[in-house]
């Protein structure tokens, strides 16, 4: 009963998001304030009822309802609580109920804190953001309905994938669709905006903390993923260019152009149709990115009739939401007159640059991920775009970015002179090179991924620190650092976020660089070296757990003569999904992880192993966070928290 | 085994039993050669799996590419030769990184014809909003709208 209530409750939300969709559209064209009102009533409905759905569906799983097909194939009684819940998420109709309830999360969000909206904006941008739901709740009800129930509910389920049944992974979703579904807010601005004919300082200061918000979770959210594959998988590989990873990184990189560039707009009231224009293709490639998930057009080109009308409906959807605010986009963007005019050298420029490097970066992730598919199709080439393509055809763009990072960040808004910009930076730079270079002597012979990468993370952190130290103005030490402390978060934030960037640079280079790894045959008891450290493979052991049966390795680690660890990698047997997976054991550090692997039973009774020395793994995630972190500094910056929205004086904002 | 991101839940049926990528019978007892064959596995894909290189691979294919690679290269093959021995088998699939005859050429230089499409529009549509606003380059000079604009100041 309560499953069909879910239901009932999913068709429901559709007729009120159509109605939140028109009504207040047609209200704020015509100036009639009582049509308008229609948005937020129906706004903070949709959320209950899509809440009560989402909540019908969890029922079912924690309760095991076999007689639903969807917890049939994704669940099983004997599945640990967390991921019976996780389990609601993990499958294809289960996720796009979560991607609606948050859809509708975000739309009541706006209700409940946009008060100081203009009406007619708040309006336009509710009923756009009812029209997504529209086209959602309509995909799942028509090609996707979580609450099909079975004529014949067998005894169990047949379990949820056993590489899904992790803590790291039940909680990536989730964070994914917050940064998808955060970007339909900057869409539905831009939109609203597009309607209204204006953008000023006000919709820039409007639209950045939702981006902000969005591109938080989107870090957090692929770091998580990326940390699962990482300990998951059995080799320590963090990012593997994937096209389901891809579809990810381009809403990520769009999001971070996005939020430097509605700064521009908060502050100078330029690049005004620009800002638009990335909000709507940062939203644009979130569904791409559902679309190449969804339909398995990429993965397989043949795998494209798996399921042709979820393919082809997504497909719509995005055909419909981009040609339509694109063709607005086109009619109404050259009303938006640019106020702000700013010469060659300056910070305007330099986030300019910014935005190019980054939407440039985001277009070679897309060309390289859908050439496979265009190239089979229109020229009957089959063929691979892997990770060697994006190494190399990616990188160089991070690169000149993290090289006029630093000098931007400090740049004088309107017109600056780059010596005079450079020249507090130059501390900066000449350690950055002196580290560079050290690190180059050190490793004579090796690739220059090392010594550039270093160079680069320090330029990145010291010139991040340096703009920290130029914000506390001048005087004696003293003075500076109190001064420091009362900078406003968002300084803080930027700062953080910008030393997080150079924190994953290292990371990345140091982990290709500075890895050992060992592949061996391996009898118990007798101990092998891994750089400086001796392991020994103490026993393995059948263990039972609550839904697998796992072959459990003892390692002990030593250096010189004193233990580092004691560590327990695993061969698990999944009993009801009847799949194996290896499960890695780690023992973390700030410089190092070691990292073991336990393989097949040879015939004379030893083992293959696989360990590693992963150099500098945490400072991945490690710079994720930092970035994640600074982004959650500058939206509680002040500004937000009490003038969020407020229109500024014009008089009040210096004229050209 | 590649699905570490939740939404491809569709792909699941075609993970590969957990026998791992390469095995410890499978290196060469030179390491010099060893090392290239490392090197080179990475850029060639196993041709069952998901976007995976035959060097991280668990399926038995893989396997036999890396076998079928060391092979080459222990009979005196260079790198190219031993590559393109793949090529000839299984088509330039196998490439993970393509090549730049034909159309690929479309796909490399992409990113960099971006960038310069890229910094010409941003150049041209504000050296157009800059004849408008006629700010001068230096921040020293003030223009002649600005020199206007303080004599008026002045005078008042």
């Amino acid at each position: 009963m309560i499953v069909e209530l879910g239901h009932f409750a999913l068709i429901l939300a559709l007729a009120v998001a159509l109605i939140q969709a028109t009504v207040p559209l047609i209200g704020a064209d015509r100036r009639w304030s009582s049509w308008m009102a229609v948005a937020e009533p129906a706004a903070l409905i949709q959320l209950l009822l899509i809440g009560f759905s989402f909540a019908a569906l969890t029922w079912a799983f924690v309760t095991s309802d076999f007689s639903l097909k969807l917890v049939v194939e994704n669940s099983h009684t004997m599945k640990p609580m967390i991921y019976k819940i996780s389990g609601v998420w993990g499958n294809h109709e289960g996720s796009m109920l979560l991607w609606v309830l948050i859809l509708a999360l975000f739309g009541a969000a706006v209700t409940l804190f946009g008060g100081n909206l203009p009406a007619t904006l708040k309006a336009r941008v509710l009923s756009v953001q009812a029209m997504i739901a529209v086209a959602f709740l309509a995909f799942i009800v028509l090609t996707s309905n979580p609450f099909l129930r079975l004529a014949m509910p067998p005894m169990n389920g047949q379990d949820m994938n056993p590489l899904l049944q992790d803590p790291g992974l039940a909680f990536h979703p989730p964070f994914l669709y917050l940064g998808y579904v955060g970007l339909s807010m900057s869409f539905s601005f831009a939109v609203a905006a597009l309607l209204e004919g204006r953008v000023d300082a006000a919709w820039g200061r409007w639209v950045r903390p939702w981006t902000l918000a969005a591109w938080i979770f989107l870090t957090i959210g692929i770091a998580l993923g990326s940390w699962w594959a990482y300990y998951e998988l059995g080799w320590g590989g963090f990012w593997f260019w994937d096209p389901v990873e891809n579809a990810s990184f381009m809403p990520w990189l769009f999001a971070a152009a996005l939020l430097h560039s509605a700064i521009v707009v908060e502050k100078r009231e330029a690049l005004k149709s620009w800002t638009i224009l990335l909000a709507i293709l940062a939203f644009g490639f979130s569904l791409i990115g559902t679309f190449l998930v969804r339909s398995g057009v990429i993965t397989s080109v043949h795998a494209f009739a798996n399921d042709p009308q979820r393919g082809v409906f997504v497909l719509m959807i995005l055909a419909v939401f981009m040609g339509g605010a694109l063709t607005l986009f086109a009619a109404r963007a050259s009303t938006m007159e640019a106020k702000g005019i700013f010469a060659l050298v300056s910070r305007e420029s330099a986030l300019v640059a910014n935005n190019i490097l980054l939407s440039v970066a985001a277009f070679v992730v897309f060309v390289g991920t859908i050439w496979p598919l265009v190239a089979e199709m229109g020229f009957g080439r089959k063929l691979s775009v892997g990770a060697p393509f994006f190494n190399a055809a990616f990188t160089p763009f991070m690169i000149v970015l993290a090289l006029i990072l630093p000098i931007g960040a400090i740049l004088p808004w309107k017109r600056g002179d780059l010596g005079r910009a450079i020249l507090p930076l130059r501390g900066a730079l000449v350690l950055s090179l002196a580290l560079g270079a050290l690190i180059w002597a050190m490793q004579t012979g090796r690739s220059a991924l090392g010594p550039v990468g270093v160079l680069l993370a320090a330029w990145v952190i010291l010139g991040a620190l340096t703009d920290l130290w130029l914000r506390s103005g001048r005087g004696d030490v003293a003075s500076r650092l109190s001064r420091l402390s009362r900078l406003p978060r968002a300084d803080w934030g930027r700062g953080l976020a910008h030393a997080g960037f150079g924190a994953t640079i290292f990371a990345v280079a140091a982990i290709n660089t500075w890895s050992v790894e060992d592949i061996r045959v391996v009898k118990p008891g007798a101990p092998f070296a891994l750089g400086p450290y001796e392991i020994t493979l103490a026993s393995v052991d059948e263990v039972e757990g609550p839904n697998y049966t796992s072959s459990r390795a003892t390692m002990n680690i030593t250096r010189d003569g004193r233990p580092v660890a004691t560590l327990y990698p695993e061969k698990r047997s999944y009993t009801f999904a009847r799949m194996p997976t290896t499960e890695a054991a780690i023992d973390y550090g700030l410089t190092r992880d070691l990292y073991l692997v336990i393989g097949d039973k040879q015939d004379d009774g030893s083992w293959a192993v696989r360990s590693y020395i992963k150099a500098f793994a945490n400072w991945i995630w490690l710079g994720a966070l930092m970035m994640a972190g600074g982004g959650v500094l500058s939206l509680s910056d002040r500004r937000y928290r009490i003038a969020a929205g407020a229109r500024r004086n014009v008089n009040a904002v210096p004229a050209e | 085994m590649r699905r570490r991101l939740a939404p491809a839940l569709v792909a699941l049926t075609l993970l590969a039993p957990a026998a791992y990528a390469v095995q410890p019978d499978e290196i060469l007892p030179d390491p010099a050669l060893e090392a290239r064959a490392r090197t080179l596995s990475q850029n060639l894909r196993c041709l069952v799996c998901r976007n995976e290189n035959i060097d991280d691979s668990n399926a038995p294919l893989a396997r036999d590419l890396r076998i079928l690679l060391r092979e080459r290269l222990t009979a005196g093959d260079s790198d190219e030769q031993a590559v393109a021995y793949l090529v000839d088998r299984y088509g330039e699939y196998v490439l993970l990184k393509p090549t730049t005859h034909g159309a690929n050429l479309i796909l490399w230089i992409a990113g960099p014809a971006m960038l310069i499409a890229g910094i010409g529009i941003a150049v041209f549509a504000n050296s157009r909003r800059y004849r408008r606003g006629a700010l001068p380059t230096s921040p020293e000079v003030l223009s002649e709208m600005e020199k206007k604009r303080l004599d008026e100041l002045m005078q008042q």
